[in-house]
């Protein structure tokens, strides 16, 4: 596996920093709305659905399925799993599906959140389970 | 209050070159202009109204200036490939209100000579950059998904680039005249799961302009009349990734406002011209703004369904975006000239839909499987 690809590190914002800096603790973040009750990533300041400011962090279980994936294999650093994950919790989100053979995804597979350092925070992928 | 029947295409111009080194993208747009001003009969004096996106280099100030306008209305929104659909219903807009009576809107770049400038990066940047979203990938996510909940098939897919090929033969200007098969299609290497190089939209530089104008002037110009009866826009994003859903897309909502505002439904609809930038992308715009059910896109599409002459929907008969052009990686301009060729009676002949007097111009701009929006025109012949 051509691992040790370089990621770009997340510049971060006064926002989104309580993401990044338990990130670099391997705790996983979402955000919940004290208001309508709605768990949503990425993480915002105010709710994207009642527009309420009463949104408070969450540690994620990092545990979730695959919606959907495309494998990239026209790439010049070479080919990539780009697919989206919903979280135990509810929320949909992009990432790469890393550490796995790529040839087996499948729609539906159970998948939980790794990292991979940068040159500030880490990133979150996600890898097949079981 | 309603735009339909106060605003007239009046002229149309595309580029008919694919590979432009020797210009610039600047001058691309003062060619397409003066393409579309001939078109219509007219002059850049005349012209109080400009529409540009994204493509135009410098924007607003620096085309204004460049073009030697003198507008009294403009209007730069950047939804990415349908930004000229947009335009189009905001200068109908603009005309019924009275801020503009002759309307330019430009497209041009040159993406198949150089790389394309970056993005701005939005909100989402941390959380998404490095994860490599391409339009390739993006669609292929969306196509994926579609496969898995409908029982979509490559085979099904490959039928909208066969339409499309069918189509181009007859285009001295298109990129690829060739007519392909479903095996063709089927055997060309693999991109992004599960779409193949022949479900991908060719990379062109080039360009298109439409001279929008007023019913009163539009009459008295030579060309036929072909009229905007309807329009919709919208936009689709994973919105805190609540009820992800890419299988269906803005067009749900862009569909439904410009058939309600023209007052027809698609089964009266003789032409359509579907943004093509990838085989996924004209399927499920299809299920979308309503010529068949959610999910029923891979059998509507198949058969040759698409094709002028055999099948009962006639879509991009210049080749679209697939097979003849794709300037900027923007297709939402092409869609329109396409549609106003069909109205006009101006199309190939062995392409031409016969009494062609009611069509759909549609696109999507962004990435279909990301963010993205969708606009709809429906264009009448008067």
């Amino acid at each position: 596996m051509a691992e040790a690809k370089k990621y770009p590190a997340p510049q971060g914002n006064p926002e989104s920093q309580p993401f990044w800096d338990a990130a670099k603790q391997g705790k996983f973040l979402i955000k919940r709305c004290m208001a309508c009750g709605e768990p949503h990533y990425f993480p915002r300041a105010i709710c994207p659905f009642c527009f309420s400011d009463k949104t408070v962090w969450e540690e994620s279980s990092g545990e979730g399925e695959i919606y959907t994936f495309s494998l990239m294999r026209k790439s010049a650093t070479g080919p990539y799993a780009i697919g989206y994950v919903k979280l135990k919790e509810g929320p949909a989100l992009q990432t790469n599906f890393v550490d796995c053979d790529m040839d087996k995804l499948r729609i539906g597979q159970k998948v939980k959140v790794v990292w991979k350092p940068t040159d500030g925070a880490p990133l979150p992928f996600f890898t097949p389970v079981g | 209050m309603t735009i339909k029947g106060k605003a007239y295409i009046a002229g149309i111009y595309e580029h008919p070159t694919r590979h432009a080194p020797d210009k610039s993208t600047a001058q691309l747009h003062a060619e397409v202009a003066k393409g579309a001003l001939d078109d219509a009969g007219l002059t850049s004096k005349d012209v109080d109204g400009y529409f540009c996106a994204g493509d135009a280099p410098g924007g607003l100030w620096s085309m204004v200036d460049y073009l030697g306008l003198k507008p009294r209305h403009v209007d730069s929104t950047e939804t990415g490939g349908c930004s000229y659909l947009i335009h189009l219903g905001h200068a109908a807009e603009a005309i019924a209100a009275g801020k503009c009576s002759i309307a330019l809107v430009t497209l041009a770049g040159k993406p198949r000579t150089g790389p394309m400038p970056p993005r701005a990066s939005g909100a989402e940047a941390d959380f998404e950059a490095a994860y490599g979203a391409t339009t390739h990938n993006a669609y292929g996510m969306c196509a994926m998904r579609h496969m898995h909940d409908y029982g979509t098939t490559s085979e099904q897919l490959a039928w909208i680039k066969v339409a499309a090929s069918h189509h181009a033969q007859y285009n001295p200007h298109a990129m690829l005249r060739d007519v392909v098969t479903v095996e063709d299609v089927l055997n060309s290497p693999m991109i992004s799961d599960p779409l193949h190089r022949m479900d991908c939209c060719v990379v062109t530089d080039g360009g298109g302009a439409l001279i929008v104008t007023t019913p009163e002037i539009a009459k008295s110009l030579k060309k036929p009349l072909v009229r905007l009866i309807g329009h919709g826009e919208a936009m689709k994003g994973p919105r805190g990734g609540k009820d992800l859903d890419l299988t269906y897309s803005a067009g749900v909502w862009s569909g439904p406002r410009a058939f309600e505002e023209a007052g027809v439904r698609p089964s009266d609809i003789k032409y359509a011209s579907i943004y093509d930038s990838f085989t996924i992308t004209v399927l499920m715009q299809l299920e979308d703004i309503g010529f068949c059910k959610k999910g029923e896109g891979g059998k509507f599409v198949a058969d040759g369904n698409l094709i002028s002459g055999v099948g009962k929907l006639p879509f991009n008969t210049d080749g679209g975006g697939l097979c003849s052009n794709h300037p900027v990686n923007r297709g939402g301009m092409t869609k329109i000239i396409e549609a106003v060729r069909q109205l006009r009676g101006e199309a190939h002949p062995k392409v031409q839909v016969k009494n062609c007097d009611l069509a759909i111009a549609h696109g999507t701009g962004g990435l279909l499987g990301v963010r993205h929006a969708a606009s709809t025109c429906i264009l009448e012949r008067a």
